[in-house]
Parts: structure tokens; sequence; C-alpha cells
């Protein structure tokens, strides 16, 4: 695999003034939806999180407790009630080329191929074809699609898609890349091997990244930092600081599993998501 | 009765062809492809392809039909016709004395459609004469005359007798069966009857196939069809009239999509034109365009003008609806990635929200251009100076029924016609539709 020396890094970046601020701070964040029958729902409360420039952040939890709602706040498409966010010292106001997503499926442009989906970015931003060719095919070698550039989408497979999804938000070349279940509807095997490309990406961009997972393996692989969310209202239930990410860059990911912590660490978590689906089913039950 | 027939031939046509083509064409009953593998098909509408030889055998038979229906010169096996040719019967007149008499009448029968019907040379034919008889003897002298086919003729056998019918001279006897007034004999050529006044007619025997008037047969609807290239009618030929008829529908179609498509988009990204637009929108689209006619007639007379504005009409509603549900069928998620990739609203607009509506808008031209097609020919027919429906309202004053089934043909082949380049246009412009 080609490695990504030749995207630049940018591990501290220039803030207000001069002064050198890093990385996203996500500041006392509550999030308030008002239903149209009157009544509300308490998506988030409270989240407070710094996260460093090149921190590479999985996030668990069990569905409903405002995961989508905090990637959205984060990639400015909602403000939240209360709380700001702020990246590299700058308020998040609305969407920015700074923070780019990828989401689970079905948000690449169908009407493109592969080669002007990836350059969508740059050709937004009015840079030249000829001055993004370079950088765009260079992607295309990292995400291992060279020979598809000219495909249509709907020609790939759910597996390629994604890897264009990837590339297409590298193009870019964000600060902050956030992924809400970028994996989910990929069978394991190419689960496996995108896990693998995430890894080697994160390392060799030093981009930060914030990834959204229902799968509790693919947070420990994927998560030095490893958030777990409670719901109702949504907010953080426990943080974890794991090994396995930085293990697995360039190595075998099922090696990584047989690390000594890594099945105890599995279980502790499986737990503590369970019961908070036992809770929640209880609750309903009695509210019902 | 005759409608029962056809019905019966044309169920009695579906399942006979049915058992005969699976056995002659056995490949043409398999699954194929894929399908070849699925065992139960029976309710998988996805298994289903159109089965070609039904198709052929389906047009040919609703040609055959046509066929056997009409005095054509197809040879095809078709229903008994109409009895044409000479043919004489006798009657018996009875004075008040007593003395009986007998005299033939002759009767040539000719085809109804003689004079449309050109020799080789070009000409029209010309009703025959009636046959040369002798008058015969005694007080009822012999008659000879002429009908057309499908027709009826009161023979006044009087004319020429000693004896008329005021003198006392009644019929009593046709082909020597007493007869009364009001009764009627069959002859193998036809049906003899007396009036309630006691005058002989004669009424041919038709069968079951169709006078010209009703159902021209397809050889004649052909020379018609080349007929009107040729000399046209109404002093515009059949290509004029259906250019004209096409450049309304075009006209009106594409003015109804440029103003429409817009609106549409607008009320997919803004809720003022939303607000705005929705009444008009939902009042205007439940009209039928042809309840509208009148009202542009009154306001724009029957010239281009008023056509082009009917069909603009047609087509805007569709028009809107269709660009407005190609907005609200944008995935969020598309336009999420497209913002935070650094598009402008303008780059939205053009690069995500328009091409991802395209196959709505398609679907939305292919129904409006479908409705202008129908729109254009009713409004034709209500008034117009030139254009197909002109052409067929016209040649039903005159019970020129061919006129009217060529007419009726090339409008069906028209609407067909677009429909196939609209999907192909679709097909090329649009390949990623249905596989998202
Ligand atoms: N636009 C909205 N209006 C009202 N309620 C909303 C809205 N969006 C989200 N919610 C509510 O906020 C809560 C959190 O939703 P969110 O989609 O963030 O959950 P999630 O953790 O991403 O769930 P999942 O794992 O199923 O994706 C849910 O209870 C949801 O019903
Ligand atoms: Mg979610």
């Amino acid at each position: 695999m080609p490695t990504l020396f030749s995207l630049k890094s940018r591990a501290t970046h220039p803030g207000k003034k001069g002064i050198q601020v890093s990385g996203l701070l996500i500041n006392d964040i509550s999030m308030r939806f008002d239903l149209p029958n009157g009544g509300h729902v308490q998506a988030l409360k409270n989240v407070t999180l710094d996260i460093k420039s090149g921190e590479l952040m999985s996030v668990l939890g069990p569905s409903g407790c405002g995961k989508t709602t905090l990637l959205n706040i984060v990639a400015g498409f909602l403000a939240p009630t209360e709380g700001t966010i702020e990246l590299s010292g700058d308020v998040v106001t609305g969407p920015s080329p700074q923070r780019g997503m990828v989401f689970q499926q079905g948000a690449l442009f169908e009407w493109m191929n592969v080669r002007d989906n990836v350059s969508f970015g740059p050709d937004m931003k009015g840079v030249s074809r000829a001055e993004s060719k370079e950088n765009v095919e260079h992607l295309l070698e990292v995400v291992g699609l060279q020979d598809f550039k000219e495909k249509a989408i709907y020609e790939l497979s759910g597996g390629m898609q994604q890897r264009v999804a990837l590339a297409r938000c590298l193009a870019n070349d964000p600060d902050v890349i956030l992924m809400d279940e970028p994996l989910g509807a990929l069978d394991a095997l190419t689960r496996e091997k995108m896990q693998s490309l995430v890894l080697d990406l994160w390392k060799d961009t030093g981009k930060t990244i914030i990834l959204i997972t229902h799968s509790v393996e693919e947070a420990l692989l994927l998560g030095e930092r490893l958030l777990v969310m409670a719901p109702r209202p949504g907010r953080v239930h426990k943080e974890y600081r794991l090994p396995f990410a930085e293990l697995g860059v360039g190595a075998d990911l099922r090696e990584v599993k047989k690390h000594k912590d890594y099945n105890s660490t599995r279980e502790e978590i499986l737990e503590m998501i369970w019961n908070m689906e036992e809770e929640i089913m209880g609750r309903t039950e009695e509210s019902a | 009765m005759t409608a029962l027939l056809v019905l019966a031939l044309y169920i009695g046509a579906f399942f006979g062809s049915f058992y005969i083509a699976k056995a002659l064409y056995k490949s043409a009953f398999e699954k194929k492809g894929f399908n070849k593998l699925k065992t139960v098909t029976f309710g998988d509408e996805s298994a289903i392809t159109a089965n070609r030889v039904a198709s052929v055998i389906s047009v040919i038979a609703v040609f055959w039909m046509w066929v056997a229906f009409t005095n054509s010169s197809i040879p095809l096996p078709k229903f008994p016709g109409p009895y044409s040719g000479d043919m004489t019967f006798t009657y018996t007149a009875e004075l008040e004395d007593g003395t009986k008499d007998d005299a033939t009448v002759s009767m040539r029968v000719y085809r109804e459609d003689i004079q449309q019907t050109l020799d080789a040379e070009g000409n029209p034919g010309r009703e025959p004469a009636p046959a040369e008889i002798e008058p015969g003897d005694g007080f009822a002298k012999n008659d000879s005359l002429t009908v057309a086919r499908y027709s009826f003729k009161v023979v006044n056998v009087w004319q020429n007798d000693d004896v008329s019918k005021k003198d006392g001279s009644k019929i009593v006897a046709i082909n020597g069966n007493p007869i009364a007034p009001g009764q009627e004999i069959s002859v193998p050529e036809g049906t003899i009857g007396l009036t309630d006044k006691g005058t002989p007619t004669f009424e041919p025997a038709v069968g079951l196939r169709m006078a010209r008037l009703y159902l021209p047969a397809p050889e004649v609807v052909l020379q018609r069809f080349i007929w009107l290239n040729k000399e046209g009618y109404q002093g515009y030929t059949l290509l004029e009239h259906t250019w004209f008829s096409l450049k309304r529908v075009v006209l009106g179609f594409f003015i109804g999509a440029i103003v429409g498509i817009p609106i549409g988009y607008a009320m997919g990204l803004t809720g003022w034109a939303r607000g705005w637009f929705d009444p008009i929108v939902e009042f205007m689209r439940p009209i039928p365009p042809l309840a509208l006619i009148p009202l542009i007639i009154i306001w724009f007379g029957i010239g281009e003008v008023g056509k082009v504005v009917l069909l603009f009409l047609a087509a805007l509603w569709i028009m809107i609806i269709a660009a407005r549900s190609g907005v609200s069928g944008v995935a969020i998620a598309k336009v999420h990635a497209a913002y935070s990739l650094g598009a402008s609203k303008w780059q939205i607009l053009s690069k995500v929200i328009v091409p991802n509506s395209l196959p709505d808008i398609f679907t939305g031209a292919r129904v409006a251009m479908g409705v202008c097609w129908g729109t254009v020919v009713a409004a034709e027919l209500v008034a117009a100076n030139v254009g197909l429906g002109k052409m067929i309202v016209t040649a039903s004053k005159f019970q020129l029924t061919d006129i009217i089934i060529v007419g009726i043909i090339v409008i069906g082949v028209i609407g067909f016609a677009i429909e196939v380049g609209m999907r192909a246009l679709e097909n090329w412009l649009i390949p990623w539709k249905g596989k998202v």
C-alpha cells in the first residue's frame, strides 16, 4: 500500500491571534429537540470533550443516545441549544471543508464517476483539474481504486463505495474527519480490510478522526480513545484510552485481538451497553 | 351480436394461439438468463418478461380481425360477405277480377363504394346500368333495377306494368310463395318483402363484413395514407397536419418545462415559494386541460397561441410537481456531504439538487409529453385550422372513415414514438436511474 507522506499532516494549526491552538473542543453541549406534540427530547446533556489534534476517537452507545446528533453538531449541521464547538480556537457556526464527513452509505453522487466524486471538494474550491489531478490520482491509489477512476458509482461494491467516500473526504484535506457508522453496511471481511485502511490513513495523515460505530470490536480497534455514551439524556458515560489502534497500524488486526486486555475490555463494554439497553427496556415497560 | 362474436373470437385467439405457440415455439416459453434457475416465478413479477411471440401474434390477430370484417382484397380468411352480382325474383300480380300474371325482377347488386374505387387507369368506378331485359308477356312486365350493397330498394314493379297499383294490381306472391303486405321472405341473395302498403322491397344480404363507411379495409386505409401524403386534406398534407400538431406539443411542453422546473425547484428550496405556489398548483392540477379549452378559445381564439397556451398549462403543473419531488428526493446525506466538502448554496443546487432530480424530472417530462399529445388532438377536435385532430373531425363530418383511421393510427404511432424516444433519452442521460 502506498504511504500518504505526500499528504500534508497538520498536527498543529495557527489559531486566532497567532497563538498555537490545536484540536477540537466540545464545550458543554446540550441539545433539546422540541417535538410537534409539545414534548421534547433531550438528545444530549452537558457533553464536554477535548479532542487533541490527530486523535482517533470511537464512539459507542445504545441506539438513540445522541451519537449522530453529536456528530451533526460538530459537523455544523445542527446548532446546539447550549454550549459551543471550537476547532483550532474558531467557533463552529456551520458546515465547512475543515470538517469532512463520511456517511454510512448513499452520500456519493451517482451522476459522477469515481474520479469526479473524489475531486468534488477541490472543484468546489475552484482548484483547477490540472492542479488537483495528482492528489486525486494519489488518493485513488491509496484506497486501491486507481483502476476504477472512470467507473460509475453504481458499478462499485459497497466496500469500494466507502473507499470512494473516504478518498473524497481526504481530497479536501480536512482537519477533522467525522464518520457516522461508515462501515456499518459492509460484510465482515470487507469491514476488516476497511478498518485497516482507516487506521493507516489515520497514522499517515495525522487527521483527527471521530468514528461512530455500533460494533464494540470496531470501537476497540479504531479508538485510541473510546467514548461510551448513555441515553436519556445523551451523555458521556465512560471513556477509555486504548493501545489497540496504535498496535493495529500496519499490522494484522486479528493479532491485535489476541492482546491480553482486548477481550476483557470488550466484555466490560458489552456488559455496560447491555445494562443500558436493559434499563431502557425496563423504563419503557414501566411507562407503558 | 357482432361485438359478442368479436369478443369470443379474440378470447379464443388468446388461448388458442397460446397452445399452438407453445407447441411450435418451445424456446419462446423458456425462462431466460438468471430466471432460468428460478423454480417458482408465479407471483415474482421481476421474472416476467413479455413473450414476443405473443406480441407478434397479438398484432397479427388484430390485423386479421380487421381484414376479416371488411371487404378487403387481402387474401386472408374472412367472414361471409355481402351479396353482389345479378339476381332475379318473380312476383305474381293479381287484379281485382282475379287474373294473375307473373313477371321477373332483375336486380343488379353493386359495390357500395364503387365511386371510391379506382380502375387501372385511375378513374373512379361508376354505378352500373341495370341489366338489359325483355318486357315479357301479360299485364305484369319484367323489371330491371340496381341496388348498392348494404342498402335497400323499394321496387315499384308497376311502373311499366299495364295495370298500376292504383288500378287494383296487387302483389300476392314472390317466387311463387304467397305473401301479404308487411311480410318478407328470405332468398340466398337477400330478403324480399312487401311494405305495409304492398310494394315489394329488396335488401341484399350483408353477411358479417362491414361496409366501407363503417370500417374500411386495411388496403383502403393504406391508399388513403398515401393519398393524404400526396394530395393532402383540407389544404394540408398528412405530414403538415402531423407537423403542426407536434410543433404545438413541443412548444407548449418546452415552455411548460422551462417555467415549471424552476418553480418546482423554488418550491422545494424556499418556504416562501412553496407557500406562494402551493394554492395555485393544488387548485390547477386536478383541472383537466380539456376543461380549459372553452376559456382558451374565448381568450386566444382558435389560432396557434391558444393551442400553445393550453399545452403549456397541461405541462406546467406536471413539471412543477416533478421538479419539486425531485428536490425532496435528494438524500440529506448527499446535501450534507456536499456542504462539508465546501459547496456553496449555488453549487449545492447545480451540482447536487439538479442532477439528483433528473430522474424525477424525466418521469414528469414523459407524463407531460403524453398528456400534451392527447390534449393537442382533443383541442384540435374542438377548434383548429390544421392539425391531426382537425383532419379527423373534418373527415368525420364527411364520413371519410378511412381518413379518421389514418389519423388515429398516426396519433397512436407518434404517441408511442414519443414514449420510446423519451425512454431512450432517459437511459442515455440518467444511466444511474433505479440503480441506487
Ligand atoms: N430532528 C429530530 N427531531 C426530534 N428528535 C430527534 C431528532 N433527531 C434526533 N432526535 C432524537 O434524539 C435522540 C438521539 O438521536 P440520534 O440519532 O443522535 O441517536 P443515535 O445515537 O445516533 O442512534 P443510532 O445509534 O440509532 O443511530 C433520539 O431519541 C432521537 O429520537
Ligand atoms: Mg445514528
